[in-house]
């Protein structure tokens, strides 16, 4: 009965780390797409600032990804600590 | 225990069945009535050219319901095409299926409205441009229409490959997260190829002079918003070819759904987002032909980054198949 339960443990962590992964894989995607096409914009009205555009739109990109990093991290713990 | 099987294998057909048209008309639907509304304002704004108009529209929606189409084939397929059912698998096969050409439908079909809505205003804004308009229209929803092509792949092999050698378990969870991971990795891809093309019609009709750019950066930003359901579509075909030892205990079966749902839900939201930035990327390149170079170059790191999750998320679905 033991060993069933810990089965069943890992059963759910593997099930929960694809969920994590899946679903905080939505807003980091969907918000950096974002983020790249207001920098496209910007970029087309004023060309000249190419640099400094390109420049906040990865440092806006990066903070956008952390979510996703975190279900990253957590999809991890979940496969190889819990 | 034969007459169970068949009985299962017919109730997931069927639940599968109604699943994939239900969750497929969603996207088409949705499409063409955008498509019909913009038309319409289209018309508004120059009625004298209504007939080119709802020719356009009507070829639009044509290829919005493919989407659809596609899902009532499979579901007629499931319905009346009787499997050989010897394993319980084939149960779990019929339903992965269905959940896998339903939510495939979904964002092709929303996708591809957008450039017969677009296109329709176009040719009221620049009536000389109605043929261009309408061709660079059929080429960018035709690149809409793949995603819910992977899924319909995906789904006939479901339906038709025999897996009646495979252990049951853990490959009945192997089955159900192919279907999950190409059909709901489409629904992103799909909606953001359509959201570049949409802005590729504006732009010519806009801007009639940059119509090569516009289809070059449209097809380009298109190509990168596919990879997310070619994610799933490599993540589907790990888990319908690769033969895994039979384990009774859950977890092995779990960490396959995990893989194919991780991978579905991954693919949707870097899907959507490439197609923001080509959105933009495309809107701009026909506003500001000369800066194409440079709107291209952004347009492509832009892309590069909002890409990085779906990498993730192929990661931990390839890791909970090999490697837990």
């Amino acid at each position: 009965m033991a060993i069933e339960g810990v089965e069943i443990i890992k059963a759910a962590a593997f099930l929960g780390a694809g969920i994590a992964m899946g679903l905080g894989a939505i807003g980091p995607g969907v918000g950096e797409g974002y983020v790249g096409g207001k920098a496209c914009e910007a970029i087309g009205r004023r060309p000249e600032e190419a640099g400094l555009l390109t420049r906040t739109m990865l440092v806006g990109q990066a903070v956008s990804e952390s979510t996703g990093i975190y279900s990253l991290v957590v999809a991890l713990l979940l496969l190889f600590v819990v | 225990m034969l007459s169970n099987i068949v009985t299962i294998t017919n109730l997931a057909s069927y639940a599968g069945a109604g699943l994939c048209i239900g969750l497929g008309a969603i996207g088409a639907a949705l499409g063409e009535g955008y498509t019909a509304g913009l038309a319409n304002h289209a018309i508004s704004q120059k009625s004298k050219k209504s007939g080119d108009i709802i020719k356009n529209m009507l070829v639009g929606q044509a290829i919005a319901e493919t989407a659809a189409i596609f899902a009532l084939v499979i579901a007629i397929l499931l319905l009346f095409v009787k499997m050989p059912s010897t394993s319980i698998l084939k149960a779990a096969a019929l339903f992965g299926a269905g959940i896998c050409m339903g939510f495939g439908a979904i964002g092709s079909g929303v996708g591809s409205g957008f450039p017969g809505g677009e296109a329709c205003l176009g040719i009221a804004r620049q009536p000389v441009m109605a043929g261009r308009l309408t061709t660079n229209m059929l080429i960018g929803s035709a690149v809409c229409q793949t995603p819910a092509i992977f899924s319909m792949v995906v789904a006939l092999m479901l339906m038709f490959m025999d897996f009646s050698k495979m252990p049951v378990s853990p490959t009945w969870a192997a089955l159900i997260g192919a279907g999950i991971s190409t059909g709901l990795a489409a629904i992103g891809s799909g909606f953001g190829g359509g959201k570049a093309a949409g802005a590729s019609c504006e732009g010519i009709a806009r801007q009639p002079e940059s119509i090569a750019q516009v289809t070059t950066t449209m097809l380009v930003g298109q190509a990168v918003s596919q990879t997310p359901a070619i994610f799933g579509l490599l993540v589907s075909f790990i888990l319908m070819f690769k033969t895994f030892p039979e384990a009774v205990a859950l977890n092995a079966s779990m960490a396959l759904l995990g893989a194919g749902i991780c991978m579905g839900f991954g693919g949707v939201g870097p899907g959507i987002g490439n197609g923001l930035t080509a959105e933009s990327a495309v809107r701009w390149v026909s506003r500001n032909m000369r800066a194409t170079g440079e709107l291209t170059r952004i347009m492509l790191v832009g892309q590069a980054v909002s890409q990085s999750t779906a990498i993730y998320a192929m990661v931990i679905s390839l890791v909970l198949i090999f490697v837990v």
